[in-house]
């Protein structure tokens, strides 16, 4: 069993069979970080690079924790301190990095696209960790691994992907993952934050009613407001967002059933949710982020490239 | 294909190494059984089975164990990984390792090192079906055998259909 990719650059262009594959070797991944021992050799000839063009705290120590429990050896580049703040391109920069004999590049770029042109000019094997407003592939995946382990299965599930879906790489990968593995996707926020012609595209429901969202779904993925992200005003104060759209205690309880809530971080606490919500049973924020390293490890070992 | 086992003499031989493991410890509490993925689980569960309908003993532990991210070999090629199933300690305890065939040794080299990270097991025998002896690359022997087969090393043995098979290519 391979993958039919040499890099993760998208969820877009993964098979069901590639996510089946990624998901049932992050379970056993999951198995190796509760040994006393939590690291195994797999990739003790491999040299990674993880390439933060901008800033993540999560994901890029989910990633160096994953490389490190896989014996990889890595090294990190951060572009505010690096010679990138000198004018240096993309290419040169990587290019001079894989000259040191570097085998993988874990990469997050604000540029849309960024790492889908790097795989076309470089040989080592790339991981998409987040592109502009593009994608963020395993984010997405951890999302499915926690939901299947949380409710035991993908298909039929029915999720509601709930904020700001217009500027949400996140959204974008979880919907095509869903989609691909037969779940549903409805996703819910103010008409501005929603691309017109989502249902159209990407096939999926539009509900502008939260109440009626939650009400419908098994599984609420709650998204951070991305204030740095919005050139323009698309609601008119984070007020009056948290009144329309925060979930707070309240409304679950109004609810007919218990559902899952998930959040990919960072939570602006009291806008999108509340704190007595993201820290309450029904939550598994905190398992999203420990699955993490489990996915990325399984990510890693997959497309683990040994070609230089 | 030659058959080296057939299925009545399979379940004899597993019946006998049943007994050997049973005879050779004088607590079995001290003792836990892990099957190597994917053949030694499958002999794994036959012999175990075998030890809880003869033992007197109350708790017979027994857990599955996969090596695929400890390969010497996974600069050829990438396989999805086998479930992993230890849930006990092996501290301190004596842990019988089984496998279908012993061959080169290499399996059983990285099953040691998968072991050790689960702790440090007070000794580790090897239990294997089938012992292809005049192939290893490693100085690896097992304490309980089956049985030994002459082979060459282009062959495959395997475990088909509930008889012990020999396949030459």
């Amino acid at each position: 069993m391979q993958l039919s990719t040499r890099h993760l650059l998208g969820i877009k262009n993964l098979t069901q069979e590639d996510i089946s594959l990624i998901l049932s070797t992050a379970e056993q991944f999951k198995e190796v970080l509760q040994r006393p021992v939590k690291k195994v050799p797999s990739l003790r000839d491999v040299t990674i690079v993880n390439l933060f063009y901008e800033n993540s705290t999560r994901t890029r120590f989910s990633f160096e924790l994953a490389e490190k429990r896989l014996s990889a050896d890595t090294i990190n580049f951060a572009a505010s301190s690096s010679s990138a703040a000198k004018g240096e391109t993309l290419l040169d920069t990587v290019n001079n990095i894989l000259s040191m004999k570097v085998d993988m590049v874990v990469m997050r770029h604000s540029a849309s696209g960024a790492p889908h042109f790097l795989s076309q000019h470089i040989p080592a094997a790339i991981i998409n960790a987040g592109d502009g407003i593009n994608e963020h592939p395993t984010q997405a995946l951890l999302d499915a691994f926690s939901i299947k382990e949380k409710t035991g299965s993908l298909e039929g599930r029915k999720v509601a992907i709930i904020g700001d879906i217009m500027h949400s790489r996140v959204a974008q990968s979880n919907i095509y993952l869903l989609n691909k593995m037969g779940a549903k996707v409805t996703v819910c926020g103010p008409p501005t934050l929603i691309p017109k012609y989502i249902s159209e595209a990407l096939g999926v429901t539009v509900n502008y009613n939260l109440k009626e969202a939650l009400e419908w779904c098994d599984v609420a993925n709650v998204l951070r407001i991305q204030l740095e992200r919005q050139n323009q005003v698309l609601f008119s104060s984070l007020r009056e967002y948290s009144l329309a759209y925060g979930i707070n205690r309240q409304l679950l309880d109004s609810l007919h059933k218990e559902i899952v809530i998930m959040h990919p971080g960072p939570i602006n606490r009291g806008v999108e949710l509340d704190s007595d919500v993201a820290d309450s049973k029904q939550s598994i924020i905190l398992q999203q982020v420990e699955n993490g390293v489990a996915v990325r490890m399984a990510v890693l070992y997959l497309l683990a490239n040994r070609n230089n | 294909m030659q058959v080296l086992l057939t299925s009545q003499q399979l379940s004899d031989t597993v019946r006998q190494l049943a007994d050997q493991l049973i005879k050779s410890h004088t607590d079995l509490n001290d003792v836990v059984f892990v099957g190597i993925q994917q053949g030694g689980v499958v002999v794994g569960n036959d012999i175990v089975s075998n030890i809880r309908q003869i033992s007197t003993a109350q708790k017979i532990q027994y857990g599955q164990l996969d090596i695929t991210f400890y390969r010497d070999d996974i600069r050829k090629e990438i396989l999805a990984p086998d479930t992993m199933n230890i849930p006990f300690a092996i501290e301190n305890k004596t842990v019988v390792l089984i496998d279908d065939v012993l061959f080169t040794g290499r399996t059983i080299k990285a099953a040691l090192d998968v072991l050790l990270d689960y702790g440090r097991p007070a000794k580790v025998e090897l239990c294997v079906l089938i012992d292809r002896k005049e192939h290893r690359q490693f100085p690896i022997q097992a304490d309980y055998v089956g049985a030994t087969v002459e082979t060459r090393k282009t062959d495959k043995v395997k475990l088909i259909n509930n008889e012990v098979v020999l396949i030459d290519n």
